[in-house]
C-alpha cells in the first residue's frame, strides 16, 4: 500500500505512481484543493483521497477505482476511459465531460454541464445537476436522483437520461421517452452499482433524443 | 482567467489576522492572474472618513502627505507601497475634492468610512510582500489577481475598482458590450480612467447606486444590462456580495465556518484558512445574488 500526503509529496509524484503498472491501494491525504490529483491512472489501482480536490481530478482514468472523500472541483473524471470514480461530496462543473467509459458516482450535487459530450460513461448523481447537463451527449447513461437545471440534454445524440425530480427545462431536441422494461432494468443496475437503494426505478422519467437535429432540415428550423 | 478571493471575519482571531489570511489566499490565486494584484480591506476607525490616494512616484505621495499634514492637523496618515491612506474628520468628498484640486496627477483609489484599496501591477506574491498584507487587521476584505485579456496591464487597469463610498468591485471574466455601455455611462456623467471592461461594470454599479438603487437592485439590473462572462464580488461597508452570470462558466466557490465566510475562484485558496477542511462548501448558483453583511446570512434570492 502506498500513501501520499500532498503537503509533502507533489501531485506529480502521486500521478507518476499511478501511471506505473504495479496496482494496489493508494491513499492520498491533504489534497487541499490541488489540481490534477490522480490523473491518468493506467491500472486497477484503488485510490482513496481524503479531502477536497481541485480541477481535473481522476481525468483520463483507465481501470482505477478512485474515491474522493470530499468535494471535487471542475472537470472531475474528464475523458475517463474506464474504472470508477466516486465522490462523497459534490462535484463542480463539467463533471465526466467527454468520458468514454466507466462509472462516475456523485453522492452530492453535480454542477452545470454534467456529462457534457459524454461518449459512453455512466454517471449517477444522488443529488441534482445544474444547467446544460448532457449537452451534446453521445452515448452512455446519466442518472439524476434529484432535479436537473435548464436545457437538459441540449442537442443530445444517443445518451440516455434518467431523472427522478423536476427538470427545469429540456434543451433543443431532447424529449421525454417511454420507460420500458429494459430501461427499468438498466436503471436498476446503475442505481445498484452506485450503491443507491432508497429510490425506486418507477420514480424516474427517461429522456433522450428526438433525433430531429441530426441533419439539417429546413422544416426543423423552428427547433433551433 | 483571473482569481478572486473574499474573506468575511466572524471572530476576533480572524479579524486580527485578516491580512495574513487574505495574503495566503491571494498567493494561491497567483497562477490565475500573474499580471497584477489588488485588495480592498475594511476596518472601522474613529475618523469620519478614509481616502486612499496613489501615485507611482514616492516623491509625489510624500508631497501629498506633507501637504495633508499642513492643512489637516487632525488627519492621520498611513503609507503602504505606492498608496497613502488619509483618515480625517473631514468628509470623504471634501478630502477627495481637496486632493483632486491640489494634486490632480494623484489617483484616488477609494473613499468612505472603512475601505482601503491597494493595487499594483506585478505578481500577486510580490504584492503580498511589498504591501505587508500580513500586518492588516479588519472585518472583511476582497482581493483579485489579474490575467489581462481585454486591456493593458497597468495599476489603473487592476482590480478592485471603486464603485462609490465604501464600495468596490472585482471581476473574473470579460464583458462584450462594455464599449457601448461606457459611452452611455459617460453621457450620464460617470468618470472612467481606463478602457478596461471591468471598470465599466464598476461604473455601471456606481451609476445605478447613485440613482437610488439598493446594491441588490443594482445587481439585478446588471444581470439584464451586462453582456458577457462574469463572476463578480462586490465589497460593501458591512460585508460582500457575489454574483455569477446566467451561463456561469467562470468559477466560484463559497465556504463558511463559525469563524469566517470565504469566497474564491478556487477551493485551494479557501484551503489556506483555519478549519477549511470542516467548512460547509458550496458553489453559488448562476444569476443569484449572495450577500453577507453583519449578522445577515447570505443566499437571499435574486
Amino acid at each position: 500500500m502506498a500513501s501520499f500526503d500532498l503537503t509533502d509529496s507533489t501531485v506529480r509524484e502521486l500521478n507518476k505512481h499511478l501511471h506505473g503498472s504495479v496496482s494496489g491501494k493508494v491513499t492520498v491525504s491533504n489534497p487541499g484543493g490541488k489540481h490534477s490529483v490522480a490523473v491518468g491512472a493506467t491500472d486497477a489501482h484503488e485510490v482513496e483521497i481524503n479531502g477536497n480536490v481541485g480541477y481535473y481530478c481522476a481525468g483520463m482514468n483507465a481501470d482505477a477505482s478512485i474515491v474522493v472523500n470530499g468535494h471535487a472541483g471542475p472537470g472531475l473524471a474528464e475523458n475517463m476511459m474506464s474504472g470508477r470514480v466516486h465522490v462523497t461530496g459534490s462535484a463542480s462543473q463539467y463533471c465526466a465531460a467527454t468520458a468514454h467509459g466507466g462509472l462516475v458516482v456523485i453522492e452530492g450535487d453535480a454542477s452545470s454541464r454534467c456529462g457534457i459530450s459524454m461518449k459512453g460513461v455512466d454517471i449517477v448523481v444522488k443529488g441534482s445537476v445544474g444547467h446544460m447537463s448532457a449537452f451534446m451527449a453521445q452515448t452512455g447513461r446519466l442518472v439524476v436522483c434529484g432535479n436537473a437545471g435548464d436545457a437538459l440534454g441540449d442537442s443530445i445524440y444517443e445518451a440516455q437520461l434518467y431523472v427522478r425530480g423536476k427538470v427545469e427545462s429540456l434543451g433543443a431536441d431532447c424529449e421525454e421517452k417511454e420507460m420500458r422494461a429494459e430501461h427499468k432494468e438498466t436503471l436498476q443496475t446503475l442505481l445498484k452499482s452506485a450503491g443507491i437503494t432508497e429510490y425506486a426505478v418507477d420514480e424516474f422519467k427517461r429522456y433522450g433524443s428526438a433525433r430531429k437535429l441530426y441533419n439539417f432540415n429546413i422544416d426543423n428550423a423552428s427547433a433551433y | 482567467m483571473c482569481g478572486i478571493v473574499g474573506l468575511y471575519a466572524k471572530s476576533d482571531r480572524i479579524r486580527e489576522n485578516l491580512g495574513r489570511h487574505v495574503g495566503a489566499m491571494l498567493t494561491q490565486m497567483g497562477e490565475r492572474g500573474p499580471d497584477s494584484a489588488g485588495a480592498a480591506f475594511y476596518s472601522q476607525s474613529d475618523a469620519a472618513s478614509k481616502v486612499t490616494a496613489q501615485h507611482d512616484s514616492a516623491e509625489q505621495i510624500d508631497a501629498v502627505a506633507s501637504s495633508v499634514e499642513e492643512n489637516y492637523s487632525n488627519a492621520s496618515l498611513k503609507r503602504r507601497g505606492s498608496h497613502l491612506v488619509i483618515e480625517s474628520s473631514s468628509t470623504s468628498s471634501e478630502m477627495e475634492a481637496w486632493i483632486r484640486s491640489n494634486f490632480p496627477q494623484v489617483r484616488l483609489m477609494s473613499a468612505g468610512e472603512r475601505i482601503e484599496i491597494y493595487k499594483e501591477k506585478g505578481h500577486p506574491s510580490e504584492f503580498v510582500n511589498n504591501y505587508a498584507l500580513n500586518d492588516i487587521t479588519g472585518s472583511h476584505a476582497l482581493a483579485h489577481t489579474r490575467m489581462a485579456t481585454e486591456s493593458a496591464i497597468t495599476t489603473s487597469h487592476s482590480h478592485p475598482f471603486s464603485t462609490g463610498l465604501d464600495l468596490c468591485l472585482v471581476h473574473n471574466g470579460s464583458l462584450s458590450n462594455h464599449n457601448r455601455l461606457r459611452v452611455k455611462l459617460m453621457n450620464a456623467g460617470v468618470r472612467f480612467e481606463t478602457d478596461n471592461d471591468s471598470e465599466v461594470a464598476a461604473g455601471y454599479l456606481t451609476w445605478r447606486l447613485s440613482k437610488g438603487d439598493s446594491l441588490r437592485q443594482a445587481l439585478a439590473a446588471a444581470l439584464r444590462d451586462l453582456d458577457g462572462f462574469y463572476t463578480f464580488a462586490i465589497g460593501t461597508r458591512d460585508g460582500f456580495a457575489v454574483l455569477r452570470d446566467p451561463v456561469a462558466c467562470k468559477p466560484a466557490v463559497l465556504a463558511e465556518t463559525d469563524d469566517w465566510v470565504a469566497m474564491s475562484s478556487e477551493y485551494r485558496a479557501i484551503a489556506q484558512l483555519p478549519g477549511a477542511e470542516n467548512a460547509r462548501v458550496w458553489e453559488p448558483a448562476p444569476a443569484k445574488i449572495y450577500t453577507w453583511e453583519g449578522d445577515m446570512n447570505g443566499e437571499a434570492a435574486a
